[in-house]
């Protein structure tokens, strides 16, 4: 850079500043170029880490849509089920249906004795395969005293076995699954006896200890109780803010520190709602832990600002002539707002709403504060029944060591994202049909 | 059965519009002319003549009942159940609920259990009645009164139009409340917590470790309540998610508003902004189940000890979710950089790196830092990945590879499970909250503040 004061001065200064851009013109696009690769280093990477993200959950989860379903011989002995013959119902619902599977498997290996072998053996199928024979019963009572091949639910450890996540090279008392029924496995696999079949018990049923037995369904309905308090509450208020303060409010401190508060809300941690709910709603009115109206509470507090925020944005694109025109015809203030200016910001208010509550149903630290962290069996039939929601579900069964609840977790997850993506698609189809530029 | 009574009252309510209405064309002699205001405005008065005052005093009521007959049973019953102390006499209480909603109590209910449940069940029948007749009688009232009052010149409009805006007002507030709501409850446990604990020994003491402090006869009663490890902790998995963050996040920024085709743009833009939308609770289990693993087994390769809890991998998928916060804001900040600035710069001759460099960014940098402010209060407050993926342990530790704990994981882990609500365990967790919101608030404050300055300037 110093070079010019150092040249002789019989040279044309210009030429000389031509080549010292010149030499340094290689260095610089090569600075260019380095940049630049920065930069798509970054997307690359960013967007990597979205691909690795859905392929990793993908991966863990597919396999738990399917479930494994031994075919077993069962004769529905009369003996057992109905030892009086008057076919009681009472009877026949308290029947020792488990006898029936235990037999049933005895009569696939005649040649298994012992206590110890027999149990093992007994450990192939779930618990929830006496359930699932008393079921068939209560249905069809002239099953008494037949003899049918039934599909029962294996137990975890078989699946876990059959969809290949147990190496059969690990010492014996690695493994959850013993030498002995390795080899039974084995052979009902060679005759065929051994099934996929699709996992309807992950959508039908509460949360269980044991993971071929416990479902979602608990905490969707959880999920859809507590969504359904959100919207119901934020909604309204929501839009009956923005219209306030973008229609009717006068220009006063007040307004500022309402708006300032809203826009500060919108960064609280969750956590700190969760806080707010425990000492709020829990503590101080003595709404009950766990139910889903508690939860729905503390997120349409979390949900307002962004329902605000976006009615607010969507209010002011209405352009003033309409409010004009509407004014000019007579109408009251509130008329105006009423008939033309809310209609036309509906959209927009709908489409802020609506990724609102997909953050609301993607929540579960506050949540955690109120105790919707139980282990729930029973599905949740209203708003103060105690529940779980899909987001600490998925919490709550990371937290397990077994192998199926892993697939489980990752099944759960796909469910969520599948939801959110649905709800976000929702947004995005709503705003591209009914998005309007003035 | 209250949600029948909610229904009948909507019904109603629905029923004294049409009423209303028909009643100003009756009195108006089938001219509307002649009326203040629009039919429907009548039909409106008379609806929320209805469903108002009955709907505000079944909230009172549904929310009033319950102490109200536990106060009456607990009179009625036997002196010497009366007269416990309050903890046993809350036991009793419970059972009694217990015993009402059919529930199954541990022993056999004696004879004074079972008068007053039975004494409790016909309270809330007679409490249940008479709320029907109160909330029917003044909704039918309601329809009547507007019914008397509706005349050509009831100015019906403004009346409702007053009523509808006092619910804009009341609703506006509700933010306000939001915000008073968080403060008290926050400020009022760390009260009764710092009488407990001093302040300073909270915010300076080295060492923590709350698990002691739940009986008063053992070693150590007095608990640890030093936050330093905490704080430490929480600022090494924030500062590993914005060296993650930052870097990627502002370079994507950068490529996408600079050098990417529209096309390009569009892709992956959106693409990016995936990650803002995925719920933390997966990133959590991301992190805990594939993330941690391959760091430890990493480590182990190098020959490094590395906890299976790392602060690191905690950090690393915390920052993968930040990316786009930092993304999205910058973005916003760069494109708000004049044209002209570009044009200047490209004509003396810089190249597209220099132009950024040397003139985007400065000019920018108002703008960045406030969003890298926003993404470290972000950080900060995030709760599920450090609860699923860091460790329960304070460690005051710099070491990436060590197992830290964070504010917020300690509020959860104080909070979640069996609480009784004065001891420290639990105060602690709340006085945590107040630090986490101050120290939220403050960085978001700061940060919109230097985004607005900065907006300001060049509009």
């Amino acid at each position: 850079m110093n070079k010019p004061t150092a040249s002789p001065p019989t040279k044309i200064p210009s030429r000389d500043i031509k080549t010292i851009v010149n030499a340094g013109l290689a260095r610089r696009h090569a600075a260019e170029r380095r940049f630049r690769w920065y930069g798509l280093i970054a997307i690359t990477l960013g967007l990597t880490f979205v691909v690795l993200m859905f392929a990793n959950i993908i991966g863990k989860g597919y396999p738990a849509f399917w479930q494994t379903y031994i075919q077993v011989p069962v004769t529905f002995d009369a003996a057992v089920i109905d030892p009086q013959g008057n076919r009681d119902p009472q009877a026949i619902e308290t029947a020792d249906y488990a006898a029936l599977v235990r037999a049933g498997m005895r009569q696939l290996f005649p040649n298994v004795q012992g206590r110890l072998e027999l149990r093992a053996l007994y450990g192939l199928v779930s618990s929830d395969a006496a359930h699932e024979l008393q079921d068939r019963v209560l249905q069809n009572p002239a099953l008494i005293g037949a003899s049918q091949e039934v599909w029962l639910l294996a137990s975890a450890s078989v699946d876990t076995l059959v969809k290949g996540n147990i190496d059969r090279a690990l010492d014996e008392s690695e493994r959850p699954i013993k030498d002995n029924q390795l080899e039974w496995v084995d052979k009902l696999q060679a005759a065929g006896k051994i099934e996929k079949q699709f996992n309807t018990i992950l959508f039908t049923s509460g949360d269980s200890r044991e993971p071929e037995q416990a479902g979602i369904r608990g905490a969707l309905m959880g999920s859809f109780f507590t969504l359904l308090v959100t919207f119901l509450l934020s909604f309204p208020i929501g839009v009956a803010t923005a219209v306030y303060l973008e229609e009717f409010a006068p220009k006063n401190r007040w307004t500022d520190l309402i708006e300032v508060n809203i826009n500060n809300l919108a960064a609280v941690p969750s956590i700190v709602f969760g806080l707010l709910g425990l000492a709020v709603f829990i503590n101080f009115f003595g709404l009950p832990r766990s139910a889903p109206l508690v939860g729905g509470l503390v997120l349409s507090l979390m949900t307002l600002p962004v329902i605000i925020i976006a009615g607010r944005a969507a209010l002011t694109s209405v352009p003033p002539s309409i409010r004009e025109a509407a004014l000019g015809m007579g109408a009251s203030k509130l008329q105006m707002v009423g008939h033309h200016v809310l209609p036309l910001a509906m959209p927009g208010m709908l489409t802020g709403s609506i990724i609102g509550m997909a953050r609301a149903l993607g929540e579960s630290a506050p949540l955690l504060m109120i105790g919707m962290v139980a282990f729930i069996v029973d599905v949740p039939k209203g708003f103060m029944d105690p529940s779980t929601v899909l987001p600490v579900q998925i919490y709550l069964w990371s937290d397990l060591p077994e192998r199926a609840f892993v697939e489980r977790t990752s099944a759960a997850i796909m469910v969520l994202l599948a939801f959110m993506i649905l709800m976000n698609g929702l947004a995005i189809l709503l705003r591209k049909r009914f998005e309007r530029r003035w | 059965m209250q949600s029948f009574l909610l229904l009948t009252l909507l019904l109603l309510s629905i029923g004294g519009y049409y009423m209303g209405r028909k009643r100003a064309f009756a009195v108006a002699g089938g001219h509307i002319r002649n009326l203040h205001s629009l039919p429907s405005f009548y039909g409106s008065y008379t609806a929320l003549w209805c469903g108002l005052p009955a709907l505000i005093v079944f909230a009172l009521w549904a929310t009033l009942q319950p102490s109200v007959i536990i106060d009456l049973v607990v009179a009625g019953m036997p002196p010497e159940l009366r007269n416990l102390p309050p903890d046993r006499l809350n036991l009793i209480v419970n059972d009694l609920k217990n015993l009402v909603g059919g529930n199954i109590v541990s022993s056999t209910p004696d004879p004074a259990m079972l008068e007053a449940a039975n004494h409790y069940r016909n309270l809330r029948v007679i409490g249940n009645a008479s709320l029907w007749v109160v909330v029917m009688t003044l909704a039918i009232g309601g329809i009547a009164h507007a019914w008397r009052t509706i005349s050509p010149t009831l100015r019906a409009r403004n009346r409702v139009e007053k009523i509808v805006n006092l619910f804009l007002i009341f609703s506006s507030t509700v933010a306000i409340f939001t915000t008073l709501g968080i403060v008290l409850s926050v400020v009022f446990e760390s009260i009764l917590f710092f009488r407990q604990v001093p302040i300073t020994e909270f915010l300076f003491g080295l060492h923590w470790s709350p698990q002691t402090a739940l009986r008063a006869d053992q070693v150590g009663s007095s608990g640890a309540f030093g936050a330093v490890p905490l704080f430490a902790g929480t600022l090494l998995i924030s500062g590993i998610a914005m060296l993650v963050a930052v870097p990627i996040g502002l370079m994507s920024a950068l490529y996408l508003s600079e050098y990417a085709t529209p096309k390009f743009r569009a892709v992956a833009k959106p693409a990016l902004e995936i990650l803002a939308g995925i719920p933390t609770v997966v990133y959590g289990f991301f992190a805990a189940l594939t993330v941690a693993p391959l760091i430890r087994e990493l480590g182990a390769a190098l020959g490094l000890h590395v906890a299976s809890e790392s602060a690191l991998a905690a950090g690393l998928v915390m920052g993968i979710m930040i990316i786009p916060f930092v993304s999205s804001l910058s973005d916003d900040v760069i494109n708000a950089v004049p044209q002209a600035m570009r044009d200047g710069s490209y004509a003396l001759g810089a190249t597209k790196s220099e132009t950024i460099t040397r003139v985007l960014l400065p000019a920018a940098l108002p703008g960045i830092v406030g969003s890298i402010l926003l993404a470290v209060s972000r950080a900060i407050g995030e709760t599920m990945i450090v609860v699923m993926a860091a460790g329960l342990s304070a460690n005051l530790t710099a070491n990436p590879l060590a197992a830290v704990t964070t504010v917020t994981v300690q509020i959860v882990t104080l909070l979640t499970g069996d609480q009784e609500f004065d001891s420290p365990k639990t105060l602690a967790a709340f006085a945590l909250g107040l630090v986490l919101f101050v120290v939220t608030l403050i960085l978001n404050i700061i940060a919109l503040r230097v985004v607005r300055k900065y907006r300001e300037q060049y509009e």
